[in-house]
């Protein structure tokens, strides 16, 4: 899939499309935090919501949402700010790298490679 | 346009998972970084964009913004479940310089990186190198190999100014066994290298 330019696209669809917001604490959400729907949408729900919650059944990545939707990663974690502020949906962060600089713990790479050697 | 379950771009994960990884590949133009997505992961590889205002534009890159609000940068990327909680997330990158301007947005947390390299255009790469370098980001460099000279791998790491202890491997990205190898090369170079650090301390 090739995923539409922003660059083209109408910033007042950007823009009604999050519904104007952009204080967001959009930091906690990493493009691989998985996303699991907690509930099923509901009459009048905005339709990138619906899609998010018909999507998220089972675990879906941030960055696949993006693509899904077509929409850009900023955007889209913007609208599952909104999500997660409501409880619809909940967000398993990954936990392997803590810290920017910081190397994962040696028994979580032993996990990935066993992982990538049994491919 | 309605989407049949079939249709849909990617399969559902486990509902046990819980834990995403990244590891990024990158480099110059026409490299072979979408061809190793896809021949090592589960789906198909997507593709998806990030947008920066021109606020968050750095200096060098102002001039090609000027008559735009936003800059986009398009990456592409695969998926490989390791177990029932991890899943590992392959991402392929341009090594364009208006790229690293997202690299902490996007990519901070990231295990490691590979550089993909082809020989007929070494300095394709310095930049990357250099990049990862700055950014305390490990990573290994694997030679694509699209039949050029047959340059020796020591002759290469003399030209890419690579430390010993980096390793540098050959690969064809179209083999999933290869592309598979250069992982792994890459997770046990983090693997020393974490053991060292927490033997260290
Ligand atoms: N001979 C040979 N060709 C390859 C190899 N890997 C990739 N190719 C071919 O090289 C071309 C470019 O590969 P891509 O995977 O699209 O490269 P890329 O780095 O994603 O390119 P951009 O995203 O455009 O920068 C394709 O036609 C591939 O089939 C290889 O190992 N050997
Ligand atoms: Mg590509």
């Amino acid at each position: 899939m090739t995923s539409r330019s922003v660059d083209r696209e109408d910033p007042d669809r950007l823009y009604i499309v999050t519904g104007g917001r952009s204080r967001v604490d959009e930091d906690s959400i990493d493009i691989v935090s998985l996303i699991v729907s907690e509930c099923d949408p509901t009459p009048g729900m905005q339709s990138e919501h619906v899609k998010i919650l018909r999507m998220c059944t089972n675990p879906m990545a941030v960055v696949e949402i993006a693509a899904e939707l077509g929409l850009p990663v900023s955007v889209v974690k913007i609208l599952l700010c909104d999500l997660l502020d409501t409880g619809r949906i909940t967000a398993r962060h990954p936990t392997a790298a803590p810290a920017k600089t910081k190397l994962p713990e040696p028994a979580i790479l032993k996990q990935v490679l066993l992982g990538l050697e049994n491919l | 346009m309605d989407l049949k379950t079939s249709d849909r771009v990617t399969a559902p994960l486990r509902s046990t998972a819980s834990n995403g990884l990244k590891i990024v590949i990158v480099g110059g133009f026409g490299v072979g970084k979408t061809t190793m997505v896809r021949s090592v992961s589960e789906i198909r590889p997507l593709s998806t964009e990030e947008v920066m205002t021109r606020a968050g534009v750095g200096i060098d890159d102002a001039a090609g913004v000027r008559d735009k609000t936003t800059t986009t940068v398009a990456f592409d990327f695969g998926r490989i479940s390791l177990n029932d909680q991890m899943v590992l997330y392959l991402f392929g990158a341009p090594g364009q310089q208006r790229f690293w301007f997202l690299w902490d947005r996007l990519f901070s947390g990231t295990l490691g990186a590979v550089v993909l390299v082809d020989t007929r255009r070494v300095e394709d790469s310095w930049y990357a190198i250099d990049r990862l370098e700055h950014h305390g980001m490990p990573f290994i460099v694997a030679r694509n190999d699209f039949g050029g000279p047959a340059y020796r791998l020591e002759d290469i790491r003399k030209a890419l100014d690579l430390s010993e202890d980096i390793p540098l491997i050959d690969c064809d990205a179209r083999e999933r066994d290869s592309s598979k190898k250069v992982l792994i090369t890459l997770v046990n170079h983090l693997y020393s290298l974490s053991t060292a650090q927490t033997g260290g301390r």
